[in-house]
Order: structure tokens, then sequence, then C-alpha cells
């Protein structure tokens, strides 16, 4: 979260005798309302006269664990007794609790500091208290799960007979409070499990879906079957009549710059920015709905996307690999020179499929429209920009929007993008009610931010010492040529960018007409495969061990990218060699690596990353059988994310995810044909199942670094070290996935 | 015309279509929010309840063809939290989103009434049927065996 010189504490008292502690920040503050705004009691701390601390959680919780994590590291600083600490989920309010969104796996460092700090302030603030109350110095008292001590009388007063007075004073200013030692933690650092447990496993009702608002409908919204498509009519009459339909409408598109209404039908709403065309449906029930949604009958305007199909898309990346590159990303020394004198070159093509989050909870928002003013119960990951969205789209004041965070049956970034939280609002405002929005699974798959697929072709040059003299690679993406579409690109600093003498890395577009977005380690999920499987390719070309082989290019001085002509700042990749060494070695240590034994059938594969300030090797061990099926062993993963790790029950459990999701994602695809996603559930767009997950052994390696987030790290490297193994096993190369179309499957 | 359900061990009285899906009936009917709806096609598991204590996908079950069986959801697992395949759950902390929880939860314990002691192969073959999309398996077998040496109750529903 940001803090500034214009953040402050602000403490007051609470009914009954306790206290509350927050944040707000003057220069948030004063563009929103008052200068210093009344201090909810939905605070960062509360602790009740009896002793009970309740902490605010701030940030949506996905399944990442910050609901759990935040509030250690504030308890930590407390000196609580967490066994007895409350957790809230804060609502959205990011000028009283900082930035509230999920992604990019940046939680554990934005909040490392902030976090503990406003926990120790607030100790502060009991110490002196307990210390006038004793007439004793502030320094010869401590703090002890819930209590100040005097050292040298043994007296203690629990917090919540001390909170009362502390709310009178003046809170510290953020930057003054003294911090502890990490060797002196007591809950950071040991394993806490998810503070929602025992609501999850009793049925609790916690998520989105499970929302109820008194009065409130339910709706589906069936979209065209082919992105940009638009509802030219549709058997209204005959679903208004269907049993608990409440309201049956088209959703004409949204207007553009310079439209006009004269065209749209009456009864025919037009729908917000943001939004996709379709049939809305609103009754009772979400089951009336969805079954008055099997009579809908719509004439569909399909629009030109309908030109669209993967066979297409993979025709135009083999013509564009074939072609000169559009864009030069990044070039320097001269490849094509020392291909020509090369003792060995090796040359590949790699590609990979779009692919949907199918997170298990599909989209979906409550809103109750009610005088001009919105109240949501959404499942967003980003609900501060969902509400400006929704802002937007409604002509609405963000102020009068408050947003109510639900927890989350998954994010993996499909909740970075709030179409469903628009579609809830403006559906509400339509029939100015209370209305939740649920997609269907169907609706999930065909209708989502996808992954976007894509295509590289590689080069590489080899001296006559096996070493790695030259790189190429030219990336077929979609996009239109220097614009790419979201989550299409890769950073021009992607190992071995920089490590190697001669380097090119080049980009060509195709166009597209889809929604693409991110999905847990966005780009890095698939390019990680790309590189990481030429190069080992490139070793086992070079006669060397592929772990060695990466070891010597991490020794490379890296060659620091110029600043570009458009102003854009080069200099050096931000991956630091020697952490990478480390978790290689570390992986290679515990895995066996040198004394493994490759037999037909049986193979080991060792592949590295570095993504979201964090670094991961993984070693697989897989078997193979003759007729192609995969049954991945055992993986070893070895990471660095730093000096401290927050939760390492959590910890551990993303790095299972990710491993998890990582083998998931090498048997997905979604496809088109005529413009229509080909897969609707997850029986075709599978998840990894239990009798296929492989055994997880994970190693830290604690590091002086500051400490950095776990939501997505670990998941690239495992796609390479799966398919390096299975080539060690069979002596095939898996270049296209998913794994069906390399001719290989899960067992 | 209104249908007799038995729902953990209570009877309820509910007005829907027959082929309503048991699934909607307990989440938008009766307020019983702990069965999740995932697929819609049975593929998932995030809805599965317990009908004579048998595992039951029930987006796919009718409810007409349940009334009068004995269905268990996980609010009736235990009446107070403390069943042992819900004390490992915490234990073992296996839960990341926690949304298909409930469903492993009752295979779980549909599981160890018949098998009190399952191997690996036998929780394999009895659980792969859940989805989870975090990827918790590894902490859902291991809770599974925690479960067991705790000694995981039978589900009691007779057979019809």
């Amino acid at each position: 979260m940001r803090l500034n010189r214009r953040t402050f504490l602000q403490i007051s008292a609470l009914t009954g005798g306790g206290l509350a502690l927050g944040l707000y920040d003057l220069s948030l503050a004063s563009a929103q309302g008052p200068a210093r705004p009344k201090l909810s009691p939905r605070a960062f701390i509360r602790i009740a006269s009896d002793g009970n601390v309740t902490l605010m959680a701030r940030c949506p919780e996905i399944g990442q664990g910050v609901k759990t994590m935040l509030p250690m590291m504030i308890a930590e600083e407390l000196d609580a007794d967490w066994s007895k600490v409350r957790v809230e989920q804060a609502d959205l309010d990011e000028s009283r609790y900082g930035g509230q969104s999920d992604g990019g796996s940046t939680s554990t460092q934005n909040n490392y500091l902030p976090m503990r700090r406003i926990g120790a302030a607030c100790r502060q603030m009991l110490i002196a208290v307990a210390a006038k109350r004793w007439g004793v110095a502030e320094p010869d008292c401590t703090t002890q799960s819930g209590c100040v001590l005097h050292l040298t009388s043994g007296q203690s007063l629990g917090y919540g007979e001390l909170a009362a007075d502390a709310a009178d004073c003046e809170p510290p200013s953020m930057e003054s409070v003294k911090l502890k030692d990490p060797k002196d933690f007591r809950i950071l650092g040991k394993p806490q499990a998810n503070v929602d447990n025992h609501a999850i496993v009793t049925g609790k009702p916690l998520f989105g879906i499970d929302c109820k608002v008194p009065g409130m409908l339910h709706a589906i919204i069936h979209k065209s079957p082919v992105y940009g498509g638009k509802v030219k009519s549709a058997n209204l009459d005959q679903i208004k009549k269907m049993a608990g339909v409440r309201f049956a409408m088209i959703i004409a598109p949204a207007k553009t710059e310079g439209s006009s209404d004269a065209n749209i039908e009456p009864g025919v709403m037009i729908a917000a920015a943001g939004m996709e065309p379709g049939v809305a449906i609103v009754a009772d029930t979400w089951w009336q709905a969805q079954t008055a949604r099997k009579s809908l009958k719509v004439d569909w305007d399909l629009g030109p996307g309908v030109a669209q199909s993967s066979a297409k898309f993979d025709q135009n990346a083999a013509a564009l690999m074939k072609g000169p590159p559009v864009t030069t990303m990044r070039s320097y020394g001269d490849v094509e020179a020392e291909f020509a004198s090369a003792a060995t070159v090796v040359e590949a093509t790699y590609a990979y499929p779009f692919l949907a989050h199918g997170t298990l909870e599909p989209m979906d928002t409550t809103a109750a429209y009610k005088s001009g003013k919105l109240e949501m119960w959404t499942t967003s990951q980003s609900p501060g920009g969902g509400r400006s969205q929704v802002a937007r789209a409604l002509g609405m004041q963000a102020s009068d929007i408050l947003v109510h965070m639900c927890r989350i049956g998954g994010g993996f970034g499909r909740r970075l993008t709030n179409d469903y939280m628009v579609e809830a609002a403006w559906l509400a405002k339509q029939i100015n009610g209370t209305v939740k929005l649920l997609w269907s699974r169907e609706d999930d798959i065909a209708h989502d931010d996808y992954r976007p697929g894509g295509c590289h072709s590689l080069k590489a040059g080899l001296d006559a010492q096996g070493k790695l003299v030259a790189w190429r690679q030219h990336f077929a993406t979609f996009g239109d040529g220097q614009r790419l579409a979201s989550a299409a690109g890769m950073d021009a600093t992607e190992f071995p960018s920089g490590r190697v003498s001669n380097y090119a890395l080049y980009s060509s577009t195709q166009p597209l007409l889809l929604r693409t977005g991110a999905l847990r380690a966005p780009g890095h999920n698939a390019y990680a495969w790309v590189i990481k499987g030429f190069v080992d390719e490139v070793a086992t070309a070079a006669g060397r061990d592929p772990l060695e082989f990466q070891l010597e290019l991490l020794k490379a001085t890296p060659v620091p990218l110029p600043d570009a002509p458009d102003g854009r700042r080069g200099g050096n990749d931000t991956l630091n060699a020697e952490r990478m060494k480390g978790v290689l070695e570390l992986v290679a240590e515990k895995s066996g690596w040198a004394n493994r034994k490759n037999t037909p059938g049986h193979g080991f594969g060792l592949a590295c990353h570095y993504c979201h300030a964090g670094y991961f090797a993984e070693v697989a061990e897989v078997t193979v059988d003759v007729s192609n099926k995969i049954k991945v062993e055992r993986i070893w993963a070895a990471g660095d994310v730093g000096s401290q790790l927050m939760n390492p029950s959590g910890a551990e459990a993303q790095v299972q995810g990710s491993i998890i999701e990582g083998m998931s994602q090498m048997q997905q695809e979604i496809t088109l044909v005529d413009g229509r996603v080909q897969q609707s559930n997850y029986h075709q767009h599978p998840l990894l199942r239990m009798r296929q997950t492989p055994a997880i052994e994970i190693f830290w390696r604690k590091t002086e670094f500051g400490p950095t987030g776990l939501g997505e790290p670990a998941l690239p490297p495992v796609l390479p070290a799966i398919a390096n193994a299975v080539f060690a096993a069979t002596g095939k190369r898996i270049r296209t996935l998913p794994l069906a179309r390399s001719g290989f499957s899960f067992a | 015309m209104p249908l007799k359900l038995k729902i953990n061990n209570q009877i309820s009285t509910v007005d829907v279509p027959p082929d309503t899906p048991l699934l909607w009936v307990l989440r938008d009917v009766l307020d019983l929010k702990g069965s999740k709806y995932g697929c819609g096609i049975g593929v998932c598991g995030a809805c599965t309840v317990l009908v004579n204590g048998m595992p039951t996908r029930s987006c796919m079950t009718e409810v007409g063809s349940v009334a009068g069986e004995a269905i268990t959801t996980i609010e009736g697992l235990s009446p107070d939290g403390m069943h042992p395949v819900q004390v490992a759950w915490e234990q073992a902390d296996v839960p990341q989103c926690g949304y298909c929880q409930s469903g492993q939860i009752m295979a779980a314990a549909a599981l160890l009434s018949h098998t009190p002691h399952p191997t690996d192969a036998q929780i394999d073959t009895a659980m792969s049927g859940n989805l989870c999309r975090c990827g918790t398996y590894p902490r859902i077998r291991q809770a599974i065996h925690q479960a067991a040496m705790a000694g995981a109750p039978a589900i009691t529903a007779p057979k019809k």
C-alpha cells in the first residue's frame, strides 16, 4: 500500500471503553471528502475493553491467503494473542485502507512494512499508557500476547484494560515507530491456518455467490456465441411469460462516439461501456432464469468475429514466422553472422494455445440500486478499479457506490477485469432494484479474457566448445503492430536477453477480435516453457548438462538495454544471477540431479524462472508409458522470495497450487471455429485431478533481500521442467501445447 | 406440487418443479449455501451432497427423485463442525480459496464411512471426481489420512 508523509494514524475511542486505530491519507481524503475523515469503527485495529482484538483484512481474498497474512503482520508487531484475534474483511475504502487490489504477487512486499508499522504504533501507545499508570519508564516495559509487562516488578495489564486510555493518546508518526527484529517474530514465519477455515469447512455463506439481500432477484446474461456479435431480435414476449421471470431485455451495444439512438427499438436497453451485448433474463431464482434461457431464441448479427478460427490463427502465425519480423524488440551483436560461423545451429518452433481462467466460482456480483445510489457485493480482485468502471459506465459518482468484498472462489487474474461488476450494476439500475448476476460455467468459458496464444520461432548458435554465442527469437502474437493485445507481450529483457553475446528478439502480430487478459504469471506461464524448453534443447545439442549450461549463462556480465527512442529508460534486467544460481543449485542438490538416471520411459527435467520478484528452480521426475501417457512422479521446487516467509503454511500452499495449475495449463486449450469457442465446461478444459498430482517437495533459500510474493513465481518453471523430463524419458520434445497436440497426455 | 425433503434430519416442504436440480433448491429455496455451483454438469464435484450416505452431484439430481431420501449437506455433516474430516481439514490447513471444499469434504466423509483406512490409491479413486482449481490435492490427501487416524464415523443414513 502507499504510505507517504500525508498518511497519518488516527485513533478513536470505542463505546464500552476500547480503541480503534486506523489510517487516513490526507492527499486522498481531501480529494474525496473532509480533510480528516471521521474514523470509522472499521479501522485496522480494534481493541475492546475485554481485550478482544479485531484486525481488518484490507485486500480481497482470492485464495492466496492475504486475509490471513496481512492481519498476521499487524498482530506480530502489536504482540496480540493470534489465537484470539478476530479478522474482518474490509469494505472498499481506499482513502482509509490504501489500494485494495490483488495482482502481480505484490501483497507481501507492499504490506510488509506498513502493516507492521500500524501494529507497532498501537503497541507503543499501549506501553505508554501502562508505563504512565505504573509510574515507570517505558523502556522498562515490554509486551507479550496481548499484555504489557513491567520487566522488573512483573506486573502486567491486558490490552483491554489499557485501550480506553490509549484512545486519548496522540498516535505516533508512522515513520518513527520501532519495528521488531525478525528473529523475534512469534506469529510471522510460523505456519498459521487460514482464518476462514472453520467457516469454510462448515459451509458458511462466505462467497460472492452466497450473498443474500432482501428482495433480491437473480439474473443471467446470454451473450453472443461470437465475440462482438449483437442481437437482431429475440423472443422476449415468450420468455417474459415463463415461470418466475420478472424482466427480459435485449442489451444493445454500448454507444460509441457519433452513434445515435435512432435505430433503437422500444424495450432494447443500451449496454454500458465494458459490457457485451446479449439478452438479460431476471427471475425470482437463478434456476428460473437459467431455465427460461433454454427457451430463448435469438437472431444474432454475429459480426466480423465469425471469420476467426484457431486454424487461421495458426496459418497466420506460420506465415508471420516465415516473413520478416514486424518489430525488433531488442537486437545487439550480429546473430546472423554468428549463425553463419557457428559450430552448431539449433532451431525449433514452439506454439501454445489460448487458455480460459475457469475460476471455480463463476463471475458474479450482487448489486442494489436505490435512489441513485448503489450497494454492491462483489468478487473482484480490483474492486477499486471495478467501482470506477461502474461509475463511468453508469454516469455515477464513485462516492455513491458502496462496495463490499466477499470471499472469492478463485481469481487467477480473471477478476482484474470487472465486466461482471458493470453488468450487475447496470442490471440493478435497469430494474431499479437488487439483483444477483451469476454467469453459468458455459458463460464463463465462452466469454473470458483469455490467456493469449502465441508462437515462437527460435534459433541458437553454439561455438566449437558448446558455448551459446547467438540467440534469435521471433514471437508471433496478437495485436496491431506495436500495440499488443492485453497480456500478449514479452519483456525485451527476458532471459537469455543480455546474457548471450549476440541476441535478437522480434515480434510480429496478427489482429484479434477477442478479449485477452492476465492469467496467473501472465506471459511467463507461456514463454518460460518456450525459452527453458529451448535452452534444454540447446544444452543437449552442445552435449552439456542443462544445469551447468544455465549456470554458465548466469555468469555472463549482462548487456544493458539502451534507452528507447521514445524515452523509456534502458539498463540491466532485474534478474539477480546469484539468486537464480542459488535456487538452481539447491534444487539440484535436493533432487539428486547429478546422480539422476534417465532410462527409456523414465526421466528427469530441470527448469528455472524469475518473475514477480521471485526465483524458482524445479526438477520433474516422470515416467512415460508406451502410449505416451505421462505420470509426473515428483516435483522438487526450490524458491527464493527473500528474507522472510510470512506464513509458511500459506507459502507452501501457493507453491503446491502453482505447480498443479501449471500442469493443468499443459492440458488445456481454447479453440475457435467460425468465431465460436469450442470448449464449454471443465470436461473440455480440464483441471488436473488428485490421481494425477505428483509428490511435491518444496525447499526455501533464505536471502537478505526484502520479502516478496508467492502467488505466481512458482508456476512458470514447472511446464518446462516436465517437458524436459519427458524428453529425457522418450527423446521426444514437447514443442506444442496442449500435450495432446504433441501426442502426449497425463496418465 | 409440494415435495417433502429430508435434509440434515429435518423435513422441509418445497414447492418447486420436480425437475429442479437439488443444488438450486438447497441454495436458493432452503438457503443452505454450503453446496456450491461449479459446472452444472456433474464434472467438478463442488455440489456434492450425500443421499443415503452416497456422494451425489446435487447439480444433476432432480429434486423430485430424492424426495423422502436422507440428504446430508455440509451444514448437516456434524452439529458443531467437529466431524473428524472437518477437524482434519482445519488442522491440515487445506482450503486456499475454499470454494470446492464442501464438496471435497462430503466426498471424503463418504469414503471414510465405508473405508475407514483408505490407501492412497483408494483416496485417488474416491476423490478424483472432485476438482480443485487452487490445487489443494496434497493437503486433501494428508487430511483424509489424518481423519482416518482420528476415526471418522460412518454416515448413518439407512439404505432404502
